[in-house]
């Protein structure tokens, strides 16, 4: 590992640790970890959209036009509209005449919900649906497996689960007898669904602190890794300013939570 | 104050404390814990290695640098065992910060594939995985919806050129390429609402086989599709990808991190069990009074 390598890892490391401060409290280290995420994603994502948008799909297309007769004598002058549309949300900017930047977002709009409405009901609602109501196999029911089987067991859950889910949320009558009764029966199916998405998440959480640990094992493992031909007492000393930096903070921390309590 | 209560108002950070504590202890033993695979995660496996040689695997890296944890895992042991059973690849990214991504992995993937490996019993000899013969990275393009819509009609509409400017017709490997007819299967690897639109606009127009790779959170809102045959495989957060990294013998960053995961689950039992005791005895407690 070289030292501008070095420097880059540790900047990473160094990140890490100010990200997860903000779990003590708000800081300046965390707030300079925030930004620095906030502001290169942003960047990166500019550039990204230049050299993978705009090149490509639009100026390649123009290239063989010339730009003072407005690329319109290229082979593939359609390509002009779009460009002349996403111009025209730059109106936003001014007062007079942002309302002309309803023109690209209308045809926008009208675009994505005419492709949208028709395969978001065949795929996500009516697809749905049918597999609500995929006929019961009894003979696979008694069967090994029938636990999980989509064709056995499970599938009668689903299909009670669902009709009792929606009677828990029809509130246009009492939820009393029979219907309260299914309309609990409702309620103890969501419960379990979102018990469900929390175990996942709880693992997803610490998925993401278990990826930092092994980050933070192997940026040490790499930076202080002796027999690196690049090493020098330089990793060292960056490594040692990073560390005075945080303890410098927390004793200031300290000392301010005992003035605090004291008071 | 009696213990019910100090429960109650334990300060989180002593959770939080507790919680780094156990996941970098249990991180600094070393210790296998054994990781049973779902038919899920089994049937995608499955469908990849029985694909045959210059077959076409689509992967979509729709994830930023805050899912990596979990689907970086996934996109290696995926995308390795495509290498190794000599599939070609074809990688988007349509996530705003998945090409850096998409890069990162095909980098180490290529340093990983180019040395001799034995995996389930089975020996792969190294080789050097070249671009545009063993995979075509297309890049980024905004509006996932349109880019799933365009790419079913052909790949050159949303990508005229590779991420790298190179025109699609001038790759060898897409050749006679031209649309999700000519892939064997897409796995979309995503954080995200794209996956709402590989099922509605990809796999739901033009009927692909697709199986997905999500992160935890996303998990268990996604199990329909696979009971409605939408998706034939789903692999849901790092257990997900530990999962595949145990079928294709390939073990990574995901297994490594079963351990951490099955203690820290654990103690997080343990605390929610504590704020349930303490929360009931000190209602009790209240009622009492009250009385």
């Amino acid at each position: 590992m070289e030292f501008s390598t070095f420097l880059w890892t540790t900047l990473g490391a160094f990140l890490t640790l100010a990200t997860f401060s903000f779990l003590y409290k708000d800081n300046p280290f965390y707030k300079i970890a925030e930004h620095l995420v906030v502001g290169v994603s942003a960047g990166y994502f500019v550039i990204i959209l230049w050299h993978n948008g705009l090149v490509p799909n639009l100026f390649e297309r123009l290239a063989d036009g010339d730009w003072y007769l407005l690329w319109l004598n290229s082979s593939k002058p359609w390509y002009l509209v779009p460009a002349l549309l996403g111009a025209l949300m730059w109106t936003r900017f001014s007062q007079n005449y942002s309302w002309v930047s309803r023109w690209p977002l209308g045809m926008y709009i009208g675009i994505a919900t005419g492709v949208a409405i028709p395969l978001e009901m065949a795929n996500r609602v009516n697809r749905q649906l049918y597999a609500t109501m995929i006929a019961i196999k009894w003979d696979n029911f008694w069967g090994m497996g029938f636990l999980d089987s989509a064709a056995g067991f499970s599938q009668i859950i689903i299909f009670a689960g669902v009709i009792a889910g929606l009677f828990y949320f029809f509130f246009s009558k009492a939820h009393t007898g029979i219907f309260g009764g299914i309309a609990r029966f409702g309620i103890w199916i969501l419960m379990i669904g979102f018990g469900a998405s929390f175990g996942f998440t709880v693992m997803a959480r610490v998925s993401l602190f278990i990826n930092r640990i092994q980050d933070l094992r192997d940026w040490g493992a790499a930076s202080f890794n002796t027999s690196n031909p690049h090493y020098s007492g330089w990793f060292f000393i960056v490594f040692l300013l990073l560390v005075f930096s945080l303890a410098a903070y927390a004793v200031v921390e300290v000392a301010r939570f005992t003035k605090r309590r004291a008071a | 104050m009696n213990i019910f209560e100090r429960m109650m108002s334990l300060d989180r950070r002593w959770v939080f404390l507790f919680v780094a504590l156990v996941c970098v202890a249990t991180y600094i033993v070393p210790f296998e814990i054994p990781v049973r695979v779902d038919d899920e995660v089994r049937s995608i496996f499955e469908f990849i290695d029985t694909l045959r040689p210059g077959q076409i695997v689509f992967v979509a890296i729709d994830y930023d640098p805050n899912a990596l944890a979990e689907l970086h895992p996934m996109t290696y042991a995926i995308m390795e065992h495509c290498f190794r059973k000599n599939l070609k690849v074809i990688v988007t990214a349509l996530s705003q910060n998945g090409p850096g991504m998409a890069e990162q992995a095909i980098r180490d993937i290529a340093d990983s594939v180019r040395l001799d490996r034995e995996y389930g019993g089975v020996k792969y000899t190294g080789r050097e995985i070249v671009r545009g013969e063993d995979y075509t990275f297309l890049g980024y393009k905004p509006y996932y919806a349109l880019v799933i819509l365009g790419m079913g009609q052909d790949f050159r509409i949303p990508f005229p050129t590779d991420y790298y400017g190179v025109t699609l017709d001038s790759i060898p490997m897409m050749r006679g390429v031209h649309n999700y007819a000519q892939v064997a299967v897409v796995v979309d690897l995503s954080a995200g609402n794209i996956t709402d639109a590989w099922i509605a606009y990809g796999q739901g127009r033009f009927g692909f086989p697709l199986a997905l790779g999500l992160t935890g959170v996303m998990g268990a809102d996604y199990y329909p599709y696979l009971n409605s045959g939408q998706v034939f495989g789903i692999m849901a957060g790092l257990y997900g990808a530990a999962q595949y990294e145990q079928l294709a013998d390939n073990p990574g960053r995901a297994k490594d991190g079963m351990r951490v995961q099955v203690y820290a689950h654990l103690v997080i039992i343990l605390f929610i069990i504590m704020g349930n005791v303490g929360y009931f005895m000190s209602r009790r407690k209240r009622a009492g009074a009250a009385r």
